[in-house]
């Protein structure tokens, strides 16, 4: 029977909630999972029960000591189940011997990491050079001798406004549009239809722009009406009023 | 023109001694009796002559430099008598304050290696992480390719500066490992007699 302090020790964990004798009752009727304990609250809830008690109960920390020993080799047996199968499938003397054999690789290591430490202390008064020499010499940078005027000088010459950048070569000269709507009108009051690109024709670029603009102008304004055979097919400018007049006929038609 | 005060004439394998002798005060690991043979341009055997000539002239005793072979190589140390002025002025960083989990974790890789963390964690029965980090950091491990298979730990070994630290002439110097601890059959009898004993 397990002492007081443990048996009636109430925990609220997340997978379960009840008192300590009833936990390690499911657990060995393995009706809750190892896993799902969470051994360090039951150590906490344990240490907080003890502190609310004047005296130190030496036999329930005993007891509980074991069981949550037993619970902790249960929860790493359940949490790595390819070693508990493989110990699992040795047989009793099998298994005395892999754990001999465990236990003597460890005793092994242990005694080569004391040959260390002695190896160790009886080292100290051995000294030597670690970490990589220089390949070669490090040549020592000299520097010129500094003169603070000629560093005023060097500042002063570095603070002035750098010089204005000339943009001339990249200005454009845009004719005024104005100029392209007189000459359009004119034309078309002495013809009723022309070629876009015949009277543009030898004008530059932006020349060639400007007369456009100065084209959809009239246009916008109802003065002229354009026409296009097809795509990049001469622009032909013609009257408005013309315009209206075909239409008219067509429509008669 | 000869000098007129050069009154010895250094013969051959004094003045391969000499440059020995040069190469293992340049150099801060110890040097392969091949890799003097290469710097010297001469024949490993003759390098062996030499070493042998600067082995009596940097004897302990004799010089306040030691010429010790070590960590598969050769290479000079303080003299032991003036181990307490080179202790007044130089740290000893790589092996000050190794704990007892890392000399276990050393001796495991220094024996099985090259081996992995898991490998350590097997044989010392807890996590290995810190014990290997702080190895690899004061340079005495050092990581050895990964274990077969995709995703396979990495695998560590021990590093020159090991055996230099330990004074090992080579791995092959640390003691038996059969020598070492308690037999397994002893072991067993020893478990089953307490198993008894509580039984009774």
């Amino acid at each position: 029977m397990l002492p007081t302090p443990v048996r009636e020790l109430e925990l609220e964990l997340d997978a379960f909630e009840g008192p300590f004798d009833l936990l390690l009752t499911l657990l060995l009727k393995e009706e809750l999972e190892p896993r799902e304990i969470d051994v360090a609250a039951i150590v906490l809830a344990f240490v907080e029960r003890t502190a609310e008690r004047d005296e130190l109960d030496l036999e329930a920390c005993g007891e509980f000591l074991v069981l949550v020993s037993a619970l902790l080799e249960l929860k790493a047996r359940a949490l790595f189940p390819d070693e508990a199968a493989e110990l699992g499938e040795l047989e009793p003397e099998e298994a005395a011997e892999e754990l001999a054999r465990r236990l003597a690789e460890y005793r092994r290591m242990k005694e080569a990491a004391a040959w260390l430490l002695d190896r160790l202390g009886a080292e100290q008064d051995r000294f030597f050079r670690i970490g990589p020499a220089p390949l070669a010499p490090r040549a020592e940078r000299v520097l010129a001798r500094q003169d603070p005027d000629a560093l005023a000088e060097a500042l002063r010459a570095l603070a002035l406004p750098p010089p204005t950048v000339s943009l001339g070569h990249m200005a454009l000269r845009f004719p005024p549009v104005s100029q392209f709507l007189e000459r359009f009108r004119t034309v078309l009051s002495h013809r009723r239809v022309f070629d876009f690109d015949g009277e543009v024709e030898g004008l530059s670029r932006v020349e060639q722009a400007v007369a456009l603009l100065a084209l959809l102008e009239l246009r916008k304004a109802g003065e002229i009406a354009l026409s296009q055979a097809q795509a990049f097919a001469p622009i032909r400018v013609s009257r408005a009023d013309d315009e209206r007049i075909h239409e008219w006929k067509a429509r008669s038609a | 023109m000869e000098s007129p005060l050069r009154l010895i004439a250094l013969n051959p394998v004094d003045r391969l001694a000499r440059t020995v002798e040069a190469l293992l005060v340049v150099a801060s690991a110890p040097l392969s009796l091949d890799e003097l043979a290469d710097a010297t341009e001469d024949h490993p055997e003759r390098i062996e002559t030499a070493i042998c000539l600067l082995r009596e002239r940097h004897a302990e005793g004799r010089s306040g430099i030691v010429l010790e072979e070590v960590a598969g190589g050769f290479a000079f140390r303080a003299s032991r008598d003036a181990a307490d002025a080179c202790a007044r002025l130089f740290e000893r960083p790589v092996e000050r304050g190794l704990s007892q989990a890392a000399l276990e974790t050393l001796a495991i890789v220094a024996y099985l290696g090259p081996c992995s963390r898991p490998d350590v964690a097997r044989i010392r029965g807890v996590a290995a992480d810190s014990a290997v980090a702080s190895l690899v950091e004061r340079g005495l491990i050092s990581e050895a390719g990964r274990e077969p298979g995709q995703g396979g730990a990495v695998r560590y070994r021990t590093t020159p500066l090991f055996e230099r630290v330990f004074g090992l002439e080579s791995l092959a110097a640390l003691p038996r490992l059969d020598d070492l601890g308690e037999d397994a059959a002893e072991l067993r009898e020893r478990l089953l007699e307490v198993a008894e004993a509580r039984a009774s």
